[in-house]
């Protein structure tokens, strides 16, 4: 049973809790809080199974947040001192009092319940930080030889990205909340180069960043071994693949393809503050506008979506986010219909949304917090079919497995995917893989073109670490969970075409 | 304890067979506006140490790299310690080469970390708040972002080595939309300390462009005249920067390798005769003048390397590739000179290249664009890159903008740009839209583009 890491709670967040937010009070805010925050990470990198990146990283530090004449203001610091957590208490006013000649919209939070010193872990058995780095590489190197020494990989490419992070946040209002979660990211990459034709190509692992500890490398929640032994013949079978021809075809897209689409056409668009333009000058804004809540038909009647920072593994997944809340799981898309945004207390108070369904976070001690992406999921369907049984329904169709390259617009209308594996379909049947295919559209008319849901065995949760938004920067980590989906008529391009080739 | 003291302490500690100890010292300021209104704004001040432990064994040398905000004199000695922990339970380092050897150099050491002035944005901000006001009065909205950071880095290293650089780094960048967001304009500056900042030239730009896109025309997919501005040019030269690594291009890896084996430099990428440069004292573009890495990432930048001086180097020499980014661990095993990464990135054409301006009424018929977003890899061997227009595509007729365009999604690769394009204009300093977060640095030349694929239609505004 894990346990909140005792290194942490060590340090002395309430003695500067208390002095920033006592100095905050007398100040005259209307809201106060302070976070300080602890992110452990280690990123392992291994080339043709040589050790090519090692990096321990530990981000320790707090901020201090407060409203003060209507005004956000915020400032962050280091040094774990009451009378440094005074200082940034009285700089964050300071900053509100600067920009208050530039805000024309006085900032109000919605309510929230207080909650009394409230703890939360995240599920996971073995910390990956108590784990010897030998063993680590030792594991990735295995596993990178195996691959090595298969037909056909000319080399490999093994990476391992796993954090600890820690929060402890306490407000004005009294709640206090101590958190900890975990999340690994491992990939292996296999490359086969043909020098006489110049080309290459590459085959990545599907397996999922999730919020799991390190049993997730050793059996738990995924099948490496399965996986690792069939990459080299799917590589091998890639290199000799056809080209596409480009034109309309039915997909049946895996959930390791369809979670990335999920994230960029309906999380990143049910955001609220895009809606709102808080982001245009920089991740964008939404086609999704506010006025168009109730009414946008966002896809087939048979396409359902949730937000949740509940599910268990989630990236998304706590307890309480960076402004207090509870969190939540809730409607963003109903039989086809746009019903819900993802909110903070400030927007939900700004558009009489009533309660925030908890999607404040700041990626670290350092940086305020945002509205960021819960985990934005389709559910599988009841009694849904298999995805051979998907297949089984199209004529002249492509079969897409795993994510790689991915882009839309600023305004989530016009993407473009490509995959890991693209396999033909003909008559109901997989047919061999394709290369050179990347598919394009336009995300209503796509979700539009959902015309069938895969049952819960096909369910997976898909997600990414590295969500990036605002200005400045910041990262967060989040999962898509999907089933298999059948999708008709959906433009395919060819990408060797596509570059006057 | 002072950063130098902190590192000559962090030295002092090791047991290691080598050991680089790395301080940054950041400090920041930023404001954020959207519908002309501030939305967010911060200060930050925020200190991170890097230790590098490297131990020999007899399968060759082990790294361990720790780096932590907060460090203080009660545990430093355990950061020490658990670097070199690291190090003896690594395997040996694919990177691996000597420490960089100690050599004369000018830098001022013991000066202390260099700040953020709180006043940076002084005059900025009133500025900033009369466009607000002008933009309001004109039925105009503002959106936006303005940062300055300075990070002061303190390297040392046990072979005797002493480094010290400040950086300034500030971004400015004004988007103006109509208030029904079907128009919309951007600019974007890179400045080391905002004196040199027009916010309200930057308006009137903005301003006139949105008058520009009062007439729209709908224009289907298609290769297309068009001419890409220095911020654009600079997002498609740095994403080939970053591929342009020296080992994977040997390995067959990139666009960069050669058919049957060893790679493309000597060969001719352009028959314009272009140069793509980094160079760390390109004036009003300065950058670090010698390596400090706190992770070794892609074949491209080895922690081994750190204290090793950056130079003036050229990529594209007259249109042929000439250097690839290369770590002095393969520079050995490659039997090449070694070609660190260097912070800044130059395009030239021969001299005497035209102002965008005078390139729009040198063109008979074809696009301008703003800005490129989103930009993605398609496929590496060509280096394929997919994304968007941004921020205004305008419909050029006989020498004068006519009207706005619908957005477009291209797909294009920057090394096959370079052999297609017909004019090179006059290099200037610019802000990439899609890197700036990470690449701030940059001049470049708008390039005159004869057939750019404007792959489908994106109806985003």
């Amino acid at each position: 049973m894990a346990e909140i890491d005792a290194a942490f709670l060590a340090l002395p967040m309430r003695r500067l809790a208390d002095a920033a937010l006592t100095r905050a009070r007398e100040l005259g805010v209307q809201h106060a809080d302070f976070r300080l925050e602890r992110i452990r990470t280690q990123d392992l990198a291994l080339r043709d199974a040589r050790l090519e990146t090692t990096r321990d990283g530990e981000d320790l530090g707090f901020a201090v947040r407060v409203v003060h004449t209507g005004t956000w203001g915020f400032a962050a610091g280091v040094d774990l001192t009451p009378e440094e957590a005074v200082r940034v208490a009285e700089q964050a006013v300071e900053v509100a009092m600067v920009s208050g000649a530039m805000n024309h919209e006085p900032v109000e939070l919605a309510g929230e319940p207080v909650y009394d010193d409230a703890v939360w872990l995240s599920a996971y058995s073995v910390d990956p930080f108590s784990v010897p780095d030998s063993d680590k590489i030792g594991l990735l190197t295995d596993w990178s030889e195996q691959l090595l020494s298969a037909d056909g990989v000319d080399h490999v490419d093994a990476r391992l990205e796993q954090v600890l992070e820690n929060k402890f946040y306490a407000d004005l209002a009294g709640t206090t909340t101590t958190q900890q979660r975990v999340r690994m990211e491992p990939q292996l990459t296999a490359v086969a180069v043909d020098r006489a034709h110049g080309s290459f190509e590459t085959m990545r692992t599907c397996a999922p960043p999730v919020g799991r500890g390190w049993e997730y490398m050793t059996g738990t929640g995924w099948d490496w071994e399965s996986e690792l032994a069939q990459l080299p013949e799917w590589l091998r079978e890639r290199t000799k693949a056809p080209s596409v021809d480009a034109g309309r075809y039915d997909l049946v897209i895996e959930p390791s393809n369809l979670w990335l689409v999920i994230h960029e056409s309906i999380g990143h668009a049910t955001e609220l503050d895009r809606a709102l333009g808080y982001e245009a000058a920089y991740a964008g804004t939404t086609f999704a506008t506010f006025d168009k809540l109730g009414t946008l038909r966002y896809g087939s009647a048979v396409l359902d979506v949730t937000g949740d920072r509940t599910i268990t593994h989630g990236l998304a997944t706590i307890g309480y986010d960076d402004d207090g809340v509870q969190t939540q799981t809730w409607d963003i898309v109903k039989d086809g219909v746009l019903v819900g945004y993802q909110l903070d207390r400030r927007m939900a108070r700004l558009k009489d949304l009533g309660r925030s369904n908890g999607c404040a976070f700041a990626d670290s001690p350092g940086h305020i917090p945002l509205q960021r992406m819960a985990n934005v999921s389709i559910p599988a369907a009841p009694d849904g079919p298999s995805t051979e049984e998907l297949i089984a329904g199209v004529d002249r169709g492509i079969y897409v497995v795993g994510d790689k390259s991915w882009s839309i617009d600023m305004q989530r209308y016009n993407f473009q995917f490509t995959g890991q594996r693209f396999f033909k379909i003909e008559n109901g049947r997989l047919a061999g893989q394709l290369k050179d295919v990347a598919y394009q559209a336009t995300t209503t008319d796509f979700w539009g073109s959902l015309e069938a849901l895969g049952g819960p065995q096909t369910w997976l949760l898909g997600g990414a670490f590295n969500c990036g938004k605002a200005q400045p920067g910041q990262v967060a980590p989040v999962s898509h969970g999907a089933p298999a989906a059948l999708f008709r008529g959906v433009n395919i391009l060819n990408t060797v075409k596509e570059g006057g080739r | 304890m002072t950063p130098q003291e902190t590192v000559e302490r962090a030295l002092a500690l090791s047991k290691a067979d080598g050991c680089v100890v790395v301080a940054n010292e950041r400090s920041e300021t930023n404001l954020r506006w959207a519908n002309n209104t501030l939305t967010t704004n911060g200060a930050m001040r925020s200190r991170r140490l890097a230790v590098i432990s490297v131990v020999d064994g007899a399968a060759g040398a082990c790294v361990g790299v720790l780096e932590r905000s907060a460090v203080t004199a009660d545990n430093l000695e355990d950061l020490v310690r658990a670097s070199e922990h690291a190090a003896r339970e690594s395997a040996p380092a694919d990177d691996a080469a000597p420490l960089v050897e100690a050599y004369e150099v000018t830098d001022d050491w013991d000066a202390p970390p260099e700040e953020t002035p709180v006043v940076v944005f002084g005059g900025f901000a009133s500025a900033l708040g009369a466009a607000f006001g002008e933009a309001r009065s004109q039925g105009r909205l503002l959106f936006g972002f303005a940062e300055h950071v300075v990070t002061t880095t303190y390297l040392a290293s046990s072979t005797g080595l002493r480094r010290r650089w400040a950086q300034p780094t500030g971004r400015f960048e004004l988007n103006g939309r109509s208030p029904d967001f079907s128009r919309s304009a951007w600019v974007g500056r890179y400045t080391k300390d905002f004196t040199d900042v027009d916010v309200t030239g930057a308006d009137a730009q903005l301003a006139s462009r949105l008058r520009w896109a009062e007439r729209s025309v709908q224009l289907p997919p298609g290769r297309y005249e068009t001419l890409l501005p220095p911020a654009s040019v600079a997002d498609l030269m740095i994403y080939m920067y970053i591929s342009a690594g020296a080992r994977n291009a040997d390995e067959g890896r990139t666009v960069f390798s050669q058919l049957g084996g060893g790679t493309r430099i000597g060969e001719r990428l352009s028959d314009a005769p272009v140069t793509l440069r980094s160079d760390p004292v390109e004036p009003g573009l300065e950058s670090a003048p010698f390596m400090a890495a706190t992770a070794s990432f892609g074949g491209l930048v080895s922690v081994f390397d750190n204290g090793q001086p950056v130079g003036a180097t050229d990529w594209i020499r007259s249109g042929e590739l000439a250097n690839l980014v290369r770590t002095r661990s393969w520079a050995a095993k490659s039997d090449a000179p070694p070609r660190p990464i260097v912070d800044n990135l130059i395009l030239d054409g021969a001299g005497g290249g035209r102002s965008l301006e005078e390139m729009v009424a040198g063109t008979d018929h074809g696009l301008l664009l703003t800005c490129l977003w989103y930009i993605r890899e398609v496929d590496p061997q060509t280096l394929l890159l997919t994304g968007l227009t941004r921020d205004g595509v305008y419909l050029v007729e006989g020498g004068e903008v006519t009207a706005a365009v619908n957005n477009f999604r291209w797909n294009e690769s920057p090394v096959d740009l370079l052999s297609r394009l017909s004019e090179v204009g006059r290099t200037e300093g610019c802000l990439g839209r899609e890197w700036n977060e990470f690449f701030t640095r940059t001049a470049m030349p708008a390039l005159r583009i004869p057939d750019f694929n404007m792959s489908t239609v994106s109806p985003a505004s």
